[in-house]
This record gives structure tokens, sequence and C-alpha cells, in this order.
């Protein structure tokens, strides 16, 4: 609160609101309590927890196995991505060689989780702003994207799709197709949203300069992923430290000027032409092989810790493992979630602007309280 | 004889509504009493056969000023310590003085005979917007322009005061 | 007897009815037309193709509780969606739905009332509404409705104020300030006026979209961000007052809109011969037909536009469209001195 700022003429009180836990934009359970000068936040408090299952603690109680099960419902829209970073954590922990054509289907499904993630993304973004319409238009075509993780593994939201040591299962038979069918699909529709959003004044003008973030103050802050990117800071686990088949993929890394909702926008919507063309690549270039990993039947890695992060779609996911060498289940578990470093940037995004520009901004960053809280 | 009937619920209404204005504990309450009083002046009006007036009246007074007191009343925290009300004898003073000048200002009326009903004009033309806009632009001309003036200036103060750093 | 009291009655009762009906049917129509734009189905399950879903809507908001919030002021939290409501209902005496009809040797103006200053009637009577508005957010004693009431009141004062001028430039073209004249100066001059006054129908248009608060400017009830603004606190008969209100007010607005700029009941290009043929559909009809084409532009902006910002939407008023109306008054009265 400021109180160094000299009195206005007449006394005028600062009104504090509780946005959520019940809010139909706060995207899950976030509180957060603002400080408004009529409509201007002043100050802006998340708090976070509602949404706590304990998924660490309870990792420390689980087999290495069942821990995969666990990773699904944090970031709940992004199941695969979070089987990806636990089970390479694992297997870097234990020393594990994965098979080549396991690496190419880890990277198509989480280029696939990518896009999925980011429709969601883009439909309540936009519908945060009173644009409805996209949201359907995402929503219609991340059914795709869940028919084809649905054919894959059985599952439409919790996948659980990944093991340690490669994939549970071979891809079925013409799954390939459609996959590259999908990709033909989703690049025409893409320009629909853009048609709807990219060019239209009302949209830029609700988002072209709010919510700026500078390039040192977004590395300072610890934001990660499309926001960190949209400063224009190079950073993407993909390029710098490659996993599963990255090294092999041919993909650019698209890179935000102003550091703006807007410029966080324009990011994403090229990530879904870089991911599309990564999906394309990994279909394509699927070598044959087995899936599955030489793995012994009771995962008890050696004593020792590691950490290893993955780009997930909405940043850098990591997982610290550390491994007492004698029991089956990790000894300490802990997770570096994009969600939670990103939200941490919100206070600072949201000073000075207008209470509907909060709502922007939450979409912006693009959290999922699943993960926050974990 | 139903003429008469409409003007007296209408004048008692609106001294009706006139004493809640002053009575009504709450001042959001007093604004809305006063809001009534100024439709029932409305409906005096289209018995005039004005109805030109009635809507002007409608529009400026119960639709624009009166919104205008609702937002001070609402937005201006009124919940001053009691003493500040009551000061027995200022305000006593203050109410002999006003209610001296209504009943001077009463008298002159009566004396001089301006309640007298208006004897020029006759029958009023059903359409006598254009005989009010036809009255305002001649005869009243320069009093119409000075108050449109008065009120240019007054909007203009209004934003100074608002935005100094203008 | 007939002509003087029973008649107005039964119309009044007629128009009333048509327009409660209407509204259960607009948001049936709101919600197929945002539907079909948006790839889905939209209300399937009541009646065949979801078109008795209103009825049940009607039915469901009678059997909901009650709500008064604890500490809310009662009189003025009951007495809010009434001052919404009333308004917009009793605008529709002036409106002209139909030129003259016969029927049983009776010559039935198609209106309930021809005032001669019928226009400003309609301004007048929608300045009351504000007030309903305000005292709703004001009365439920939350910090949401009363953020979502000073919005949406500063909000139709502003855009109220840009409609108005866009009015005059109609008064001054058709010289009288009654609907009916309105309508038939259209007649004379063989234009719509909302040929000859683009620019006025056009900001008309936009100002109907903020009075009524419709998207892209419906910030007061900006779900996502102020829940649902001043009648948060509202529930069961009295949030369907509510409801009701601002669906009758977008009926009003469309049916000025159809009175003003786009011929009233008059059939197309009456005054072109080989055309002639379009004034064998009755006047009403035509009425009906163009008021719906102006409720379904409202429909379509909203499934296609983002929201405005609060600052923005203030922004545009006052600094584009309140300009440009006065703009467009005077050149209008330049015109009208010259030609």
């Amino acid at each position: 609160m400021q109180t160094d700022a000299p009195r206005p003429m007449f006394d005028t009180d600062e009104l504090v609101i509780n946005m959520g836990p019940q809010h139909p934009s706060t995207h899950g359970v976030l509180r957060l309590i603002l400080r408004l000068d009529g409509e201007r936040v002043v100050s802006c408090d998340p708090v976070i927890g509602y949404l706590h299952r304990g998924v660490e603690k309870l990792s420390e109680n689980r087999d290495y196995t069942q821990i995969v099960l666990l990773t699904d419902r944090m970031d709940y829209v992004a199941a695969a991505t979070n089987n990806l970073g636990y089970v390479e954590t694992v297997e870097k922990l234990y020393g594990l060689e994965v098979p080549r054509r396991a690496r190419y289907i880890r990277t198509i499904l989480s280029e696939l989780q990518r896009v999925a993630s980011h429709l969601l993304w883009l439909g309540t973004h936009a519908a945060d702003l009173g644009a409805l319409t996209v949201l359907l238009f995402g929503l219609r075509e991340r059914e795709l994207v869940l028919d084809l993780f649905e054919e894959y593994c059985g599952a439409r939201l919790t996948y659980n799709a990944m093991r340690i040591g490669g994939q549970p299962v071979d891809v079925p038979v013409g799954w390939d197709k459609k996959v590259l069918a999908f990709c033909d699909v989703q690049e025409q529709k893409l320009p629909e949203y853009e048609q709807l959003l990219t060019g239209n004044r009302i949209f830029m003008e609700r988002t072209k300069a709010v919510g700026v973030i500078s390039a040192a103050d977004a590395v300072a802050v610890g934001l990660c992923g499309p926001p960190l990117r949209a400063s224009g800071v190079y950073r993407d686990v993909r390029k710098d430290e490659p996993y599963a088949a990255y090294e092999e993929m041919e993909f650019d890394v698209p890179l935000g000027v102003a550091g703006d909702t807007y410029d966080r926008y324009l990011v994403r919507l090229e990530e879904f032409r870089q991911s599309l063309r990564i999906i394309r690549q990994a279909v394509q270039g699927l070598p044959e092989g087995p899936i599955m990993g030489k793995v012994p039947r009771l995962i008890k890695p050696p004593a020792g810790e590691t950490y290893h992060a993955i780009e997930a779609p909405k940043g850098e996911l990591g997982y610290f493992i550390a491994s007492d060498g004698k029991s089956a289940s990790p000894y300490r578990f802990r997770v570096r979630p994009p969600s939670f470093c990103n939200l941490q940037a919100l206070p600072q995004l949201v000073k000075g602007h207008l209470v509907a520009d909060v709502v922007a901004l939450i979409g912006t960053i693009d959290i999922v309280l699943g993960e926050v809280d974990r | 004889m139903a003429e008469a009937v409409a003007f007296y619920i209408c004048a008692a209404l609106i001294l009706g509504f006139g004493a809640l204005v002053i009575t009504a504990k709450s001042t959001v309450h007093s604004v809305l009493y006063l809001v009534a009083d100024f439709l029932c002046v409305a409906a005096l009006y289209v018995m005039l056969q004005a109805p030109f007036l009635a809507v002007i009246q409608v529009m400026v007074y119960a639709g624009g000023i009166v919104v205008l007191y609702l937002f001070v009343v609402m937005l201006v925290n009124l919940k001053r310590p009691p003493e500040a009300h009551s000061d027995p004898r200022r305000l006593g003073r203050l109410g002999v003085a006003m209610a001296a000048a209504v009943l001077v200002e009463f008298a002159a009326i009566f004396a001089l005979g301006w309640a007298k009903p208006a004897s020029a004009g006759g029958a009023l033309s059903p359409n006598n917007v254009e005989q009010i806009g036809r009255a305002l632009y001649t005869d009243y001309l320069i009093p119409f322009e000075v108050a449109s003036v008065l009120l240019l200036v007054a909007m203009i103060g209004a934003i100074v005061l608002a935005k100094r750093e203008l | 007897m007939v002509e003087a009291l029973i008649l107005p009655l039964v119309k009044i009762v007629i128009v009333l009815v048509a327009v409660l009906v209407t509204v259960m049917y607009i948001v049936l129509l709101e919600r197929k037309v945002q539907a079909w734009v948006q790839v889905r189905l939209g209300p399937m399950r009541v009646g065949p193709h979801g078109i008795l879903q209103p009825l049940a809507d009607v039915l469901k908001l009678f059997v909901k509780e009650d709500i008064t919030p604890a500490r809310a002021d009662k009189w003025v939290f009951t007495a809010a969606p009434i001052i919404v409501l009333v308004p917009a209902l009793i605008a529709f005496a002036v409106i002209p739905f139909a030129g003259d009809l016969t029927l049983f040797g009776l010559t039935i103006p198609g209106r309930i009332a021809d005032v001669n200053v019928g226009l400003l009637y309609v301004i007048s009577v929608a300045g009351i509404g504000i007030y309903g508005i305000i005292l709703g957010g004001w009365s439920s004693n939350s910090k949401w409705a009363l953020l979502g009431s000073l919005r949406s009141s500063a909000q139709l004062i502003s855009y109220e104020i840009a409609v108005t001028m866009t009015l005059v430039t109609v008064i001054m073209l058709a010289g009288t300030l009654s609907m009916v004249g309105i309508v038939q100066a259209q007649l004379a001059k063989g234009w719509w006026f909302g040929f000859m006054q683009p620019v006025a129908f056009f900001i008309y248009f936009v100002g109907a979209l903020a009075e009524t608060n419709r998207a892209p400017f419906d910030l007061p009830e900006a779900e996502q961000e102020l829940v649902a603004g001043f009648h948060t606190e509202y529930s069961g008969m009295r949030f369907a007052f509510y409801f009701l209100a601002e669906y009758a007010n977008m009926i009003v607005v469309s049916t000025v809109a159809t009175t003003l700029f786009l011929g009233g009941w008059l059939a197309p290009f009456p005054n072109v011969s080989w055309l002639s043929f379009l004034g064998l559909v009755p006047g009403w009809a035509w009425f009906m037909l163009k008021t719906f084409g102006f409720l379904y532009a409202f429909l379509w902006v909203r499934a296609t536009f983002p929201r405005y910002r609060y600052d923005q939407l203030m922004r545009l008023g006052w600094k584009w469209l309140i300009p440009l109306a006065i703009l467009n008054v005077v050149v209008t009265g330049l015109l009208k001195v010259l030609v």
C-alpha cells in the first residue's frame, strides 16, 4: 500500500476486493486480494493453495512407476508433458537408455500436448476479453487432439502415457496419418483465430502495452516459457538442453519484442506453427525399433540426486528427485512448475492497470492452479 | 371534474413526496423521493397541455440532474459525526430567516396578483413545441443565450477544478 | 367510448404481450445465433430445436428463491428492478408499429399514442431507467455490484449524449418530434433517413449497443471481470426483471432505429413504381422485419468482438462519437441552409 503518495483533495479510500477463489476468470481457485484506487490496481496479492493436494509428499510414498500417474494431475490440461518431464528425470537419475522410436513418440505427444494446451489458453484468454467465439473454436480443435490421445493411450485428460524407459504402447495403425491430417486441419484453422483477434482493433487495444515486462525484469522475476520469450529472451529448453528427440528436429523459437500481452499472444500463436512443424517432422521420420528400453522390474535408482527440465507448454517444467538408493520411492521429490513461477510476475504485471486488465493478465501468463498448488 | 381529481391527486403526491425528501433518514432515499416529486410535477405539466415541458422536466431534472445528485450522495461519504448536523441555534436562525423569505415571497405574489391565470394567449395549440421554440428564439433570445453561456462557464470551471494539471 | 378507452387498452395489452413474448424469444434467438456462429447447436432439449426453452427459463426464474442480501437496503433493493423495467415498457407507447389499419369499418392507428414530442418522450423515459441500475448496485451492499453499477451509469450517461445528438439530425431532417411525423417525412422525402444520415445511423448503432449494455460494451455485466455487475446479488424474479428490462431496451432501441432510420412501417422504396408490389406486405410486417434485422446485428456483433475496457469505452464515446455526432449536426444544418 502506498502511503507516501500525496493525499488527494477529497478523502478517498482504497477499495479492497477479493477476486476469487470463486470467480469465473481466475482459471481455477486462485484468489487475488486487489487494492483498488477507483478502478486502478494499486497492489495485488495472489493467495494460492486452494488446490493443494500434496503431490510432492505423496510421491515420496509411492513407487517410481506409480508417480507417473500423479504427475498427470498437476497441469491437467497438459498431462503428457508432465509425464515426459518425470520419466526423463528418473531415466537420467537411473542412467537408462530410451529407444529412438520411443523418443520420437514422446516428441510427437508433447508437441500435440502443446497445441492442445495453447488452444485452451487461446480460448480462455480470448473469452476473458469477451470474445467467446474463439473459445468455442479452440475447443473444437482441441477435441481433435484429445481424440488422437484417446486413440493412442485410451485417456482424454490424464493420459499416463509414458513409462520409465520407454513408451507403454506403440502407435496404433494409421495413427500417424491421422496426426498429419490433424496438422493440416490445424494449420487451416489458425488464420480463423487470427482473423477474429490479431487485427481486431478492440483486441489490440485490450492487449497492446498491457502488462509490459522488460527482458531484465522477466529474467529477474523468474518468468519462463512463452511469457519470457515474448519479452525477447531466447530461452527454450528444447533448444538449450535438448531432450526426447528435439535435437533431431528443425524448428524456430519465436521471440517477442515489446513484452506485452499482445506479444505473448503472437508468440504462442507462432508456437502453434512451430509445433505443427515438429509434429510433421517427427511423424514422417518416425524410426522403426523397440519402444521400451531395458528396465528392471523394480526401479530402485542408485543413491544420488538430479534435476531435469523440459519445455512444457507453459514454460520450464523441472523435476528434482533425490534417491537414497535403498527404497523404491524417491527420498525427496520436488517439482518446479512453470505456472507457479509465472504467477509470481502477476503482481508486477497488474500494478497500475485496471480491473479489467487483471483478467487479461491472468489469462496471458497461462496458469493452471493444479500445477501452482500441486 | 376528472381533471380536478387528477390535479388534487398530483398535488397531494407532490407535497407528500416533498415532505418525505426532507424527512427521510437516508440521503439516497431523499434523492429518490425527489425524483418521484419531479415526475409528479411532470404529470401536472401534461395536464396543463404542455407536453414539451413535461418531457423536458423528466429528461433534465429527473433523468439528468438528480442522477448527478445520486452520484454525489453515493460517492461522498455522508456519515459525518452527528454533532456536525446539530448546532440547534445556528440552524434555528437559518430556518427562521428562510421561512421569512418564503413568506415575503408568497405575500408579494398574492399582493401583486401574479397568481391570476394568464389572460393572454387564449387556447393553446396542441402543438406548442413550436410556440415555445419561437418564444425562446425571438422574445427571450438574450436570456436564453446568456443562460447557455453561464452553463458553458460552469462546465469549464468544473473541468478546470477537476483537472488542475491540464 | 370504444375509441377513447377500450381500443387503447386493447392495444396496450397487445403491445405488452408482444414485447414480452419477443423478449423471451430474443433470448432464444440470441443463444441460437451465437451457437451457430460458434459451431454449436444451442438449446435443443425443450421442444423441437429448443423452441420451448424460453418457457422453461421463465418457469425456472419463477420458482427460484428470491434472496435479499444481508444488510441490503430492502426497499430500494426491491424497487430497483421495477424502476428499470417500467421505463423500458412504457417507451413503447409512442412507437408507431404500423400505419392506420381499417378493421370492421373502424380506422385504428397502428400505435398506442402519437404525442407531438414522441422522440423526446422516448429519450426522457430511457433516462429514468438509469436509476434502477445505480440503485440496484448501491442497495445490494456488495462492492462488485457497486462497481458494476457505477460503470454502467457512467456509460449510459456518456453514450446517451452521442445518441441524442444523432436524433437531433433526424429531427432537423423531419422537422417534427412526432414519431409518426418522422416516418411520414421519410415517405415525403422518398429516402429512409438511414441513407440520408449514414453517419448518424452508425453512431446510433454504436450508441445503442452501449446503452443497452451489449457486447462489445457489456462492461457493466462483464461476467469475466465483475461476475455480473450491478445485478450480481439479484436472483429469482427480481433478476428476471433486470433481464426483461435489458432485452426490452434492446427492442426499444431497435424499434426507434427502425422508425427513425429505416422508414418505420413503410415498404422499401415506396415511391419507386415497379417495386410497388412490396406494399402488399402489411406495414407491421415490414416493421417487424426491420426491427429483427437490427436486433440480429446486436447478436452478430456479440458473437464476433472482444470487449472494450472501461477507459477505452469512455475515450471512444467522448473523443470520437460525441464530436463526430456534433460535427454531423453542424454539417446537416449547413446543408439544410445551403441546399
